[in-house]
Parts: C-alpha cells; sequence; structure tokens
C-alpha cells in the first residue's frame, strides 16, 4: 500500500510526465490558453490513461511478454516487439470511445474540446504511460495508481499553466519572449517547482 | 546551374523544411518526446537519426501509395506504416546499439506519437509525388535533429563540462571555482533552453 502511495505521489510531481520526461507536450502548448479548455482536457487525459495503462497491462502481460503465450501452449514465443502497435491501436480505440461518451453527455465539453480529443491519440503521454509501466515492470495494481497518477500530474501541470497565462497577460514581457517563448521558461520555472517534491519519501 | 537549381520545387521544399518553418520553434509540435534525450549530445545524435529515417521513410511509402489509401482510413494506414518502421529502427538500436537504447529508453517508440511525422505523411505525402517527400521528410528530419542537437549541446557543456563524453572545459577552470550548472541536467534546463533559443530567433530573424 505504501508502495502504490508512492508511486502516486511520485508519477504526480518529482516524476510529473510533462515536466520531468516532456510527454503530451503538443496538446499542452495549444491548449493551455484557456482554463475551462484546460481543465477538461486534463479531465479527459486521467480517464483515458486510468483506463488505457491497465488494459495495455493485461494486453503485454497476457499475449506480448516472452513467455506470455505459455497458456497457448507457446510457451518461448516473445512477442514485446509489438506492443508499439498494439499499444497505439489500444489507445486509438479507447480515445474513440470516450469522444462519444463526451459527446452524447456534454455537449458544451465536446464543443470546447472540438479538435483536441483525437489529438489525445498522438498524445505522447497516453502512449508514454504505457511504454514507462512496462519499462518499470510494474504489477497490476501499480499499473492502475500510475496510470491515474500520471493523468492527475499532466491535468495538473496544464491547468497550473493556463492559470499562469492568465495573469501574464498583464505582464510586460520583452518582444522576442512573447509567445512560445515565455510558455517555454513559465514551464521551466514550474518543473523546478514541481522537483522540490523530490525529498519526499513515504 | 545555381539559378536554375534555386528554382526548383526540391529546393523550395528544402528551404521551408530547414528555414522557413523549421519544425521546433515555428511548428512548435515536435518537442514532444525529444527534449527527454537532450541530456547529452550523443543520445540527441542518435535520436535525431532514428527520427529521420522514420519520417523519410514513412513519406516515401504513404506518397507511393498515397492514390490507393482510402481516404477515410488514412490515418489508421499512416500509423501502422509509421509504427513499423519505428519497430525498425528500435529493434536496430538494441541490436547494434545496445547502450544508447538503453539511454532512450522509451523515447524511441514515442518517434510514433511525434506531430512531425505525422503532420507531413499529413500534409505533404498525402498529396505529392515519392521523390519530392522524400526529400522533404528528409529535410524535416535534419530541421528537428539541429534544434535537438543544439539543445543538447549546451546543456551537455554546461551541465556536465564535456561534450560527446570527452571533457572540454579545462581543468584549471574548476579550480579556479568554475562549477558545473547543475539545472541543466534536470528537465527544467530543457524547457529554459528552448525559450532562450526562440526569443535569440525571432530577435535575430524578426517577424
Amino acid at each position: 500500500m505504501e508502495n502504490l502511495i508512492s508511486i502516486f505521489v511520485n508519477s504526480v510531481f518529482v516524476g510529473n510526465i510533462l515536466l520531468a520526461y516532456f510527454l503530451g507536450m503538443c496538446s499542452y502548448l495549444s491548449v493551455s490558453q484557456n482554463l475551462k479548455t484546460s481543465a477538461g482536457l486534463g479531465l479527459a487525459v486521467i480517464f483515458v490513461l486510468a483506463i488505457t495503462t491497465p488494459v495495455n497491462w493485461i494486453i503485454y502481460h497476457w499475449l506480448l511478454a516472452p513467455g506470455a503465450l505459455a497458456w497457448a501452449g507457446l510457451p518461448d514465443m516473445d512477442l514485446s516487439y509489438l506492443k508499439l502497435i498494439l499499444f497505439i491501436a489500444v489507445i486509438a480505440g479507447i480515445v474513440q470511445i470516450v469522444e462519444m461518451v463526451i459527446d452524447r453527455y456534454s455537449q458544451a465539453l465536446y464543443n470546447s474540446l472540438g479538435v483536441f480529443l483525437p489529438l489525445i491519440t498522438v498524445n505522447c503521454a497516453i502512449l508514454g504511460a504505457s511504454l514507462f509501466m512496462v519499462e518499470r515492470r510494474y504489477s497490476f495494481s501499480q499499473a492502475v495508481v500510475y496510470g491515474v497518477g500520471s493523468g492527475a500530474g499532466w491535468a495538473l501541470a496544464i491547468i497550473s499553466m493556463a492559470t499562469i497565462m492568465q495573469k501574464l497577460r498583464y505582464a510586460d514581457v520583452p518582444k522576442g519572449l512573447q509567445g512560445f517563448g515565455i510558455r517555454m521558461i513559465v514551464t521551466g520555472l514550474m518543473a523546478m517547482a514541481f522537483m522540490l517534491f523530490s525529498g519526499i519519501t513515504l | 546551374m545555381t539559378g536554375a537549381w534555386k528554382k526548383s520545387e526540391t529546393y523550395r521544399a528544402i528551404r521551408a523544411a530547414l528555414y522557413d518553418s523549421n519544425p521546433i520553434s515555428k511548428q512548435i509540435l515536435g518537442i514532444c518526446s525529444s527534449l527527454a534525450v537532450t541530456v547529452k549530445l550523443s543520445t540527441a545524435i542518435v535520436m535525431s537519426l532514428a527520427l529521420t529515417f522514420v519520417v523519410a521513410f514513412s513519406n516515401l511509402v504513404i506518397s507511393s501509395m498515397r492514390n490507393q489509401i482510402p481516404r477515410n482510413i488514412r490515418i489508421i494506414v499512416e500509423v501502422a506504416v509509421i509504427a513499423t518502421l519505428v519497430i525498425m529502427a528500435d529493434e536496430f538500436l538494441k541490436a547494434f546499439l545496445y547502450d544508447v537504447s538503453k539511454q532512450l529508453s522509451v523515447f524511441v517508440g514515442l518517434i510514433i506519437t511525434n506531430c512531425i511525422v505525422m503532420g507531413r505523411a499529413e500534409t505533404f505525402a498525402m498529396s505529392n509525388p515519392p521523390g519530392k517527400s522524400f526529400v522533404d521528410g528528409l529535410a524535416n528530419g535534419i530541421g528537428y535533429g539541429s534544434i535537438l542537437c543544439a539543445v543538447a549541446f549546451f546543456r551537455e557543456l554546461l551541465g556536465s563540462g564535456k561534450l560527446l563524453g570527452f571533457q572540454v572545459i579545462p581543468d584549471s577552470f574548476y579550480a579556479a571555482g568554475y562549477q558545473n550548472m547543475g539545472l541543466m541536467l534536470l528537465a527544467p534546463g530543457a524547457f529554459i533552453m528552448i525559450g532562450l533559443f526562440t526569443w535569440l530567433e525571432n530577435t535575430l530573424l524578426g517577424d
């Protein structure tokens, strides 16, 4: 249990998937102008990560890992090189379902997220979390906690960024630094703040 | 000769990719997944080569199939082609450059979700002949790699005083009180570096 809590805290703060591993930058940079949209996209990412990471865990450990096909009488089979293509297919399918659910139940959210929902498919954070889950040899329960934690960390980062950007509108930024430049530097400062959590052990 | 070359479409495609809309600062999209490998110059170079390979050949393959791919399922076809090429690059690195491939960890796999690869396939390869698409992919890969290597150059130089693993800051500097900048080795260093690069570029080139 302590292990799970520490994985969660680590994936939200110190090992934040956006601020420490640079994953999910595309949607982060294109959406973080508006607080409401950011919160919506953040929630969508938490939701998608919480589903895809465990599902990919099951697929990897029951089908792809070396020796995983022993139940089918193929103990020597190693299909782990197929993980990239299978993971991305699972993610694409799940994002499609999330899109249909949001379309059905929250038209306002659907309208504001618009073009960005399909972008979640190519959001590096989603595929990245699944790949990290394999590389770090998480167990199933750890994979669930890691998925939710990374999603929460990503959502936290994009929501903080949107809030900072609203305040920044009144700041006098040097001309060449306006727009993209200042956002990268603000992100860097935010990443520094998140790193301060690294002393915490549970 | 030079005049004719300057007017050719290939030249314009290369120029557009390398200069007019260099992937990182102008298109913004490509920086996903790339910054984590810029702590050291060597990993950044390998990553750039892998990405150049994938984007050039995915452009070539998709462009030669462009008249056969049905509009509705083109995204799936593109992802399948890109994923296959990424798996090839990943397996190649594991076989011949095992140490570097360990350091790149999941980031080679993440080329699949790199927006440049997908973006070039979608906007360029789907509407241009194979030869031109290949050159476009090559140029985009190099443009992206140049920024990646520039970031890695400064991060390794300032962060650990080395380049490609060789020490370049002389010992006498350290004896005189010079210290490596630990921040450059951490994630914030990369964000700040990209921010400063953009500033420099905007100031030098104007808008």
